[in-house]
């Protein structure tokens, strides 16, 4: 003992310990991710048991989900006040979703396992997924098609409510591409008429033929907006025809209309392939789906694209400038001991609080050159800001300051890797530096500038600290592209995955019935910036092999 | 093809000069020209673009600088002009002036009852109106509220009152504003007279529109307070205000009366008399009131000139007869619970006795005139006399100060005529002692740091002390770091000397992916997953600190033991390896372990237990910040000294090793003094990503701005600050800029770091290549 004690051995131990702990965070974080966010689109087994209430000794049927289970001392739960016997040392308890938030006011509660009877799983128990209220767990009894009650045997049921739903389902989906799409484009067109016809007055050039040209246009804009508000109308009317009458927990029956309900299933009676089929569509519509209730449920599309479409426009941004500075750092400035300065400086501007970018954002871009550009370009639309509020274009430019050091020093890495035989080679054969430089030195380090390109991307598409000061929101009602001319709406707010988290998590009403779909945000924010930096990295190290063998 | 090679080229040209590939001498020039114009425009191009993004990146500095500028600004005061005193057919003394917010219009209150209304730009009178005064009285005595309430009372030698209010109306005129001064009587046109008991002159009087209702009160020269509150009260059916009266005669004081005070929330009623002292009732009920305290204000033989309240009317200014200028304000006393009038703070005093105060509308501001003919503005939540100006010689007799505070209007005895002054004092609160001092805020019992920024009305006292921001900054990196800098430095030692090549190819890239991981995934972790784990499962984290360590080297030790065929199997440098089961069976433990670690020591629940031993204990706090940042600061410190330790030249590490030493002696001996700057300058810069990080600590930490470093309670960073107000507050306030200041602080404090690691790498670097 003594021996191996003096050997060191123990040292080298507790340090190959670090590694492992290090190793089993890294993994396990994931691993957490993974589960949770996957897990959230399993048709999980809905139970039914009987919970006696532990303060009242009132006996309460049970339909729910089970989120988790855990063990706890019977002593803090006595604290809290529950009758558990005092030689019981430890007591388990489960989170159970009851879903009904709009019957039973609560749709999250703790059982005491002490206090439960034999589980269930009834194979008729159906869930719905409803447009608000979040989910419904209940037996279906009958179907309703406006008073009237349909006559069906017990295995037809369900069939046919699944039928009638995809029928609703349907005009609902119509209803909606009317309010988005063909709305949204008519009062798109009736402001831009107003800002026509303000810019008009603010340049004194409106004529009363303008003015009557403005009102003609603002009138048929009226008239399609009233055909398609009566359609609409038509449409809902329609889609109100269904009903289906459910028995909860306790034996109550209530109604649920169908045009109410995105989907429903029976988790109890379905296969193990049905439930992987379920999975699919369930995993595609959170991917391409839009959110609802507060961002609590429903899909991410938003989110997903406003990222994308902000990581791509800081691309476009910051790529040219920062292989241009690089470039210039490494191939044109004179060195010395001012540019080392100076590239020791861009360089820590890495480590400089991305939180310092987003106040620079705000006060100097959106404030300052917004401001100005909104009195120099859009006076039309003041006071309602153009360009002076946070917006997709501000975000970008930003997140593309905070990425050049990025740029930089990758592209300068790879600049200072090309041999120099190869430069002195190209200006032997009588080329000059320009010629050198765009035809041999730059082709021949693009991959650098490529693993910095994506490093960038992976580290704006994880950044939420500045995007909250200039222009990521909760909520943006309109996609940054859509068919309306300039198509790319630079001006627009956002939603982003990062932010999304942090809002749904931690800003929402109901944090506990969001949690899931946050831990299936965070997973695909996490699978999107692990594919990034593996590309990255398999590019660098390609990279340094290529050059490893070319130098020697 | 056939390729001219120069040895045969030239004289081939010489002789079929037709059939050369070479482009004539003429295209040959121009070819040149274009490639030397195409060169230059690279040249420049790129160095244009160069600096320019090189500016852009130093913009970030100059324009938080910008920003921060005018909070250093010098308060300017200067006289911008005099108008002659408007509007008295028969000359009589001005009791009060006034100003609108848009600084056009000034009012004079006269002795006379006239109010006159004129325009601050050329004097010209705009209206003129003489309240209603009983026959054959004259104004004796005049009292006023806060200036935001614009309330005023004139007291007649007959013993009767006469409540006033004066209105500024807007209104919009094709798009021209015009505001038009307007006399309201909330007690009705007619004087009144409180309790009936006085007849004569009031000494002292004093109007409040405070909580629930009015309260006038008046004093006289020989000491009786009188008193009457108006309830008012919207009547449920008939939709009209119902006003009560009640009066109520105070206990008398043996000194005249010379000034009165109440305070909105009408529980205290200060007199102060010719002497000094102050006497303090309690006018809770009306009925029952009765004298507290008294208080000397000033020294003996000093009288009290002036005295107001700052708005919100908690702080009294005191101003004496020795130009003193003091604020007083009632702070709880903590063994006896009663409030104690107290002297707060001085300012630099008039070197004449002070005649009166002016406090400012919506801050904690005022400004002073004395006999001298100076006055002096004076802030006093950063406790500062911030200017002083000498308007002429003769005594200042009354002030004027705009809602906007740009603008006051002063008078001077025996002179015809009101000076204007300009007043630039945008930040007056953001002194050096300000942000980074203790200070004594209104209602405190003692000097306190605090954050506390935004603010529900006027009156309220913003409190901006960097101090618990920049505490919680380092406390949360501290306890980062404590879990990230041990972790990171020994494994990083580890994976760069002792692991086997194979596994380091693997482990090496998977810690530095974490890296890249946003820390908003962390934060949101750490907030809705561990931190009710960790309170439900407390002891976990002093279980496991000593249990892992143990239990790894038990591992180890049993490994040891272990045959030699056994051991063989495994390579050296794969211990790490080995010990991942061994590390997940002892987490598993001390998960498991919890509960009954509970049990025996704290009665069940170390929560509860550490509230009852007086612990307070938050779900989010730096316990779970600390795990949380020290996770995101782990790959960078891990990567940056396993770069320094395994770029350790190998001739010195195996001389050493030749020369006998154990691997460990060679690695204490001899890598980590080579590689210890590297390892600094990692610690550096983990250090510095901990004290910007901001999403970890905005969802983890609970934001609250405290001053202290327990484990168990929370904080809020600069970082998490600047998240959380700035999208909120008005570009360019006080408080848009102090935020702009600590992004600088956060800037100036990471780069400086950053600067510090780097010089040191590139030192180390040179160094290994020395070696």
């Amino acid at each position: 003992m003594n021996k191996w004690w003096k050997s060191g051995a123990p040292w080298i131990w507790l340090h190959g310990g670090a590694v492992s702990i290090s190793i089993i965070m890294v993994f396990g974080l994931l691993l957490l991710i993974l589960v949770r966010g996957f897990g959230h689109f399993w048709p999980h087994p809905v139970l039914q048991t009987e919970y006696q209430v532990p303060a009242t000794g009132e006996r309460m049927e049970v339909i729910g989900e089970l989120r988790r289970s855990e063990t706890l001392t019977g002593q803090s739960m006595r604290d809290a006040g529950i009758p558990i016997p005092v030689d019981q040392v430890l007591v388990t308890r489960h989170l159970i979703k009851l879903g009904n938030r709009d019957i039973a006011g609560r749709d999250f509660m703790y059982f005491i396992d002490d206090f439960m009877g034999d589980w269930q799983y009834p194979r008729n128990v159906a869930v719905l997924e409803r447009r608000e209220w979040g989910d419904f767990f209940g037996k279906p009894i009958r179907l309703l098609e406006g008073d009237q009650q349909l006559t069906l045997g017990g295995d037809e049921l369900w069939p046919e409510f699944q039928r009638r739903l995809a029928r609703s389902n349907q005009m609902f989906d119509e209803i909606r591409r009317i309010e988005r799409v063909e709305i949204g484009n008519i009062n798109f067109r009736l402001e831009r008429v107003r800002l026509n016809q303000r810019r008009a007055e603010l340049r004194e050039s409106l004529t009363p033929e303008l003015e009557a040209e403005f009102k003609a246009q603002r009138q048929v804009l009226q008239a399609e907006y009233s055909e398609l508000q009566q359609r609409l109308n038509q449409l809902r009317e329609e889609s109100r025809r269904d009903a289906i009458v459910m028995q909860v927990a306790g034996g109550d029956e209530v109604t649920v209309r169908l045009d109410q309900i995105v989907k429903a299933w029976q988790p109890n009676a379905m296969s193990i392939p049905a439930k992987v089929v379920f999975y699919a569509q369930d995993f595609a519509g959170f991917i391409f789906g839009f959110p609802r209730e507060a961002n609590t449920e429903g899909g991410i599309f938003p989110a997903i694209f406003g990222t994308v479409v902000m990581v791509l426009v800081m691309s476009v941004m910051v790529t040219p400038f920062g292989v241009l500075a690089a470039i210039y750092l490494r191939e044109y400035a004179k060195q010395g001991n001012l540019l080392k300065t100076i590239r020791i400086s861009v360089y820590n501007l890495a480590g400089v609080p991305s939180i310092v970018f987003g106040v620079f954002g705000l006060g100097f871009f959106v404030y300052l050159v917004g401001g100005a550009i909104d009195q120099a370009a859009f006076p039309e639309a003041l006071p309602a800001p153009t360009f002076g509020t946070p917006g997709l274009f501000w975000a970008s430019l930003t997140l593309a300051l905070l990425t050049l050091p990025v740029v930089i020093v990758s592209t300068e890495e790879g600049l200072a890797r090309i041999p120099s035989t190869i430069r002195e080679g190209s200006l032997a054969l009588g080329a000059t530096k320009a010629e050198t430089l765009w035809k041999v030195v730059v082709p021949l380090a693009t991959p650098a500038m490529m693993t910095g390109l994506i490093l960038a991307i992976a580290r704006a598409a994880g950044e939420v600290a500045p995007l909250m000061l200039v222009g990521v929101v909760k909520l943006a009602p309109t996609l940054p592209i859509d068919g309306n001319f300039p198509f790319l709406h630079l001006e627009r707010k956002i939603m982003h995955l990062g932010f999304h988290i942090y809002d749904v998590g931690f800003q929402s009403p109901h944090a506990e019935a969001a949690e899931q779909l946050v831990y299936a945000t965070a997973l695909i924010l996490v699978l999107l910036i692990v594919v990034l930096n593996l590309t990255a990295i398999t590019i660098r190290n390609r990279l340094r092999e290529k050059y490893r063998a070319e130098s020697d | 093809m056939d390729i001219p090679t120069p040895a045969n080229a030239a004289p081939a040209n010489a002789t079929t000069a037709a059939v050369s590939l070479l482009p004539n001498r003429e295209r040959r020039e121009k070819l040149r020209r274009i490639r030397g114009i195409r060169d230059a425009v690279s040249k420049y191009g790129v160095a244009s673009a160069g600096i320019g993004v090189i500016f852009a990146l130093a913009l970030i500095f100059i324009y938080l600088f910008y920003e921060t500028i005018p909070l250093l600004k010098p308060v300017g005061m200067e006289i911008a002009g005099t108008l002659a005193v408007p509007g008295d057919e028969e000359p009589a003394p001005t009791v009060h002036l006034t100003l609108d917010r848009f600084e056009e219009i000034g009012g004079r209150f006269s002795a006379s009852g006239a109010i006159t209304f004129f325009s601050t730009a050329d004097g010209r009178i705009l209206s003129r109106t003489a309240v209603s005064m009983p026959a054959t009285a004259s104004v004796t005595a005049f009292g006023r509220s806060e200036s935001r309430k614009s309330l005023f009372v004139y007291g007649f030698s007959d013993g009767s009152l006469l409540p006033l209010q004066v209105e500024y109306r807007q209104t919009f005129m094709d798009g021209v504003r015009t505001i038009t001064p307007v006399l309201g009587f909330p007690l009705g046109e007619e004087p009144i007279r409180v309790s009936g008991g006085i007849d004569g002159n009031y000494s002292a009087l004093t109007i409040v529109d405070g909580r629930g209702g009015y309260v006038i009160a008046g004093g006289t020269d020989a000491g009786e307070i009188t008193m009457a509150r108006f309830s008012t009260r919207r009547n449920m059916f008939t939709r009209e205000m119902e006003i009560t009266r009640s009066d109520y005669n105070l206990p008398a004081i043996p000194r005249p009366v010379r000034q009165l005070v109440v305070n909105e929330s009408l529980r205290n009623l200060f007199a102060v008399d010719d002497q000094g002292m102050l006497y303090n009732f309690d006018i809770v009920d009306g009925s029952q009131a009765r004298l507290i305290e008294t208080v000397e204000l000033v020294p003996d033989g000093v009288s009290v000139t002036a005295s107001e309240f700052l708005v919100g009317s908690r702080s009294l200014i005191v101003g004496g007869s020795d130009g003193s200028v003091a604020q007083w304000f009632l702070v709880r006393d903590e063994e006896t619970g009663k409030p104690h009038l107290t002297r707060i703070r001085g300012f630099r005093p008039h070197q004449a006795p002070v005649t009166f105060i002016e406090p400012e509308y919506n801050r904690k501001g005022f400004l002073s005139g004395d006999e001298s003919g100076e006055i002096a503005l004076h802030y006093a939540t950063s406790s500062v006399t911030l200017k002083r100006l000498q308007v002429g010689d003769e005594p200042v007799s009354r002030i004027a100060i705009s809602p906007i505070n740009s603008l006051a209007l002063v008078k001077r005895e025996a002179v015809d005529e009101l000076d204007l002054i300009r007043i630039d004092n945008p930040h007056p609160q953001t002194s050096w002692s300000g942000l980074w001092g203790q200070v004594w805020y209104e209602g405190r019992s003692q000097p306190e740091f605090i954050w506390q920024s935004s603010s529900a009305d006027d009156a309220f006292e913003s409190k901006f002390s960097l101090v618990p921001l920049s505490v919680g900054t380092l406390k949360a990196a501290l306890f980062a770091m404590l879990l990230a800098a041990p972790l990171a430095i020994m494994g990083a030692i580890y994976t760069a000397y002792f692991m086997s090549p194979r596994m380091r190819r693997i482990v090496k890239p998977s810690i530095e992916l974490m890296e890249a991981l946003p820390t908003v995934i962390l934060g949101f972790l750490a907030g809705i997953w561990l931190a009710p784990f960790i309170e439900n499962n407390l002891p976990i984290v002093f279980v496991g600190l000593p249990l892992i360590p143990v239990g790894v080297l038990l591992a180890g030790f049993i490994w040891s033991r272990l045959p030699s065929s056994v051991r063989n199997r495994v390579a050296p440098g794969w211990e790490g390896a080995l010990l991942i089961p061994v590390v997940i069976l002892l987490g598993w433990m001390t998960v498991a372990l919890s509960p009954w670690i509970e049990i025996a020591f704290f009665d069940g629940s170390m929560r509860q237990w550490l509230t009852s031993v007086g612990i307070p204990y938050d779900q989010r706090n730096a316990l779970i910040v600390g795990l949380a940042m020290g996770f995101a600061v782990i790959p960078t410190i891990f990567s940056i000294a396993e770069d320094a330790v395994f770029n350790v030249p190998r001739h010195l590490t195996q001389g050493s090793l030749a020369l006998g030493a154990t691997p460990w002696q060679t690695v204490t001996g001899v890598v980590l003094l080579t590689a210890s700057p590297g390892i600094f300058s990692a610690v550096m810069i983990g250090f510095g990503r901990a004290v910007g990080e901001t999403m970890i600590v905005l969802m983890a930490s609970g934001n609250s701005p405290i001053v202290n470093f327990s484990i168990f309670e929370g904080m809020r960073t600069l970082a998490a600050n600047i998240a959380v107000e700035l999208p909120e507050t008005a570009v360019g306030s006080t408080h848009f800029r102090v935020l702009f200041v600590s992004a600088l602080v956060l800037l100036i404090f990471t780069f400086v770091l950053n600067t510090a690691a780097e010089v040191v790498r590139q030192r180390l670097r040179k160094r290994y290549a020395s070696l």
